[in-house]
């Protein structure tokens, strides 16, 4: 089945909104219609078809010819099927997406992943804060899926994570993991200030950790099954955070500033 | 009835008949063969019939590093009972005594399927609160401190409804020496089958009962008919050349596996010949109205 295509034709003057571009959306719309879909953006008033040419194919499959950051909530919603962007993307891609694949070639900007609860999201560049983090006012992070950063985040990745995997093979900004409620967060890279602070359960395994805030205490080092299970299970992900888990790990439990169940793992 | 022969071994026509039960498998693993065997081993003991011990349960193969969930040495075990509710809780007293408790362990699930079974999600309580949840894709798992390290379990496993259980072979030989020689045999034959397991001692059993009893308070009594040292004294079902017999008891996951199984062991009595083995086999039914799996020997002769 061919994809169906939005080739961007121009750098956008503005930012727009691309949360209605999805498979279950679009799906049984003709190319026509499409093109009709007004987009929501700052200023002027403009629809799919004035800044995107569409070669119609099957929805299930969405392909973006060309990137920009201004190109807001990508797959927001994603229940299902594939999206494809080739390029860069502009805040909230995946968005409280609960299925499917997102694969961005490009950077991401911030809240990539935000409050994602199913499916796999893919960012081959950078993403920027805030990645899978609520918005203001929200409770939850992440709640389920896979979150995977081929290059760097910015800060307070996997802020409020409560369930599911996030995995960063750069390195991450400060505050990695704030907040954490439950969850698994990887970093493969260096780690800024702070990891897991306030965070009350959930794993943080970082590769090359920073000086960790006295509230962690130490465990000692362990080899743990559950290391082993994930090693395997990362494997065709990520072969970094799969050797990562396959090596002895120091425990540190915390924070002790808040619940204090989490733990943050780091090769010993 | 005139016997089928095979290489000079008598096959009764006749049939096994077996019973539908509820199933399940989990992946045990351990820091080494050694201790993976030793759980599994410990789990599956006293665990020969329904009857007395509430299920049936058994080794189906040892895996290596390589075909196990946290690439450590395991072993897959069946479970079998008459009902979800006795093979849940057999599950979870078997693996929270026997498993939880044995050095390095982990156990995972090993069967698909839409309806469950609870692991993990009960014995989690173990941890009073220190207990992790661990979820990747579809799978979740329990991570329960344990005094070497960490108790790692998956929180459900599958079950089937379609299971088999009740599958058998009845080996006559002449004496006990060459009954035993056969029958064997056919149990390293058996063992080689994937989602069966034999629950008997090593596979066999050397008392075969019959329904009811002259005393009130027994179900189930010795099968007299079967008995060599009342050849004489009751309606016999043996011949003059037979002066053992020994039984072997399989259950399944599914009716094709119970198939497959018998027809192994019969493959491997029949190869050994009546000189060295066994003279005749036969198989245990209750006339065919009890049971819906009919096993006839006839169909599965090598």
């Amino acid at each position: 089945m061919k994809p169906l295509v939005f080739a961007l034709e121009r750098e956008p003057d503005q930012r727009l909104d691309l949360a209605p571009l999805t498979p279950h959306a679009l799906n049984g719309k003709s190319a026509k219609e499409i093109a009709q879909i007004e987009l929501q953006t700052t200023r002027e008033k403009i629809a799919v078809g004035d800044i995107f040419k569409i070669r119609s194919g099957d929805a299930q499959t969405i392909v973006f010819e060309g990137g920009s950051e201004r190109l807001d909530n990508i797959g927001q919603d994603l229940k299902s099927g594939e999206i494809i962007v080739e390029g860069d993307v502009g805040k909230s891609v995946g968005r409280s997406m609960s299925g499917g694949n997102l694969v961005v070639a490009g950077d991401a900007g911030p809240y990539a992943g935000s409050a994602l609860s199913g499916g796999r999201l893919e960012i081959a560049g950078n993403a920027g804060d805030f990645l899978g983090a609520p918005l203001e006012g929200e409770i939850e992070g992440i709640t389920g899926g896979f979150l995977i950063v081929r290059g760097d985040a910015g800060s307070r990745a996997g802020d409020r994570l409560r369930r599911g995997t996030i995995v960063i093979e750069g390195s991450a900004g400060d505050y990695p993991g704030s907040r954490m409620i439950a969850g698994t967060l990887i970093v493969l890279g260096a780690s800024g200030v702070l990891p897991g602070y306030l965070m009350r359960r959930g794993t943080i395994a970082l590769a090359n950790p920073p000086e960790l805030a006295p509230t962690f205490v130490d465990c000692g080092s362990h080899e743990l099954a559950f290391a082993s299970l994930f090693a395997r299970l990362l494997r065709p992900e990520s072969r970094g955070a799969a050797k990562l888990f396959s090596s002895l790990l120091n425990r540190f439990a915390g924070d002790t500033a808040a619940l204090g169940k989490g733990e943050i793992l780091y090769p010993a | 009835m005139r016997p089928i022969v095979r290489n000079g071994v008598r096959i009764d026509e006749s049939f096994a008949e077996a019973f539908p039960m509820r199933g399940t498998a989990i992946v045990i693993t351990g820091p080494n063969q050694k201790w993976a065997r030793q759980a599994a081993t410990t789990m599956t003991g006293f665990a020969t019939s329904v009857i007395g011990c509430g299920c049936e349960a058994g080794i189906d193969h040892e895996l290596s590093a390589k075909e196990t969930p946290d690439g450590r040495p395991g072993v897959r075990v069946l479970i079998f009972a008459m009902s979800t509710d006795t093979l849940q809780t057999q599950l979870v007293n078997r693996v929270g005594q026997c498993v939880l408790t044995s050095p390095g362990s982990a156990c995972f699930g090993d069967l698909d399927g839409g309806d469950r079974l609870q692991i993990g999600d009960a014995i989690r309580y173990f941890g009073d609160g220190w207990q992790v949840s661990k979820k990747f894709g579809a799978r979740h798992f329990w991570r329960v401190p344990v005094m070497d390290g960490e108790f790692l379990c998956e929180a459900t496993t599958g079950l089937t409804k379609k299971a088999v259980g009740g599958g058998n072979l009845l080996i006559m030989g002449a004496t006990p020496k060459t009954t035993l020689r056969a029958t064997e045999l056919a149990v390293e034959a058996m063992n080689g089958v994937k989602d069966v397991i034999l629950p008997f001692p090593g596979g066999i059993v050397r008392s075969g009962s019959k329904v009811g009893s002259k005393y009130k308070a027994m179900s189930a009594s010795t099968n007299d008919a079967y008995c060599p040292t009342l050849r004489g004294a009751v309606a016999t079902n043996l011949d003059e050349d037979i002066g053992c017999v020994l039984e072997i008891v399989i259950d399944g996951l599914t009716e094709q596996a119970v198939a497959k199984a018998m027809r192994a062991g019969l493959a491997a009595i029949v190869k050994l010949g009546p000189e060295q083995g066994a003279v005749r086999v036969g198989a245990g039914n209750y006339g065919g109205k009890l049971g819906p799996f009919h096993f006839h020997l006839k169909d599965l002769l090598p």
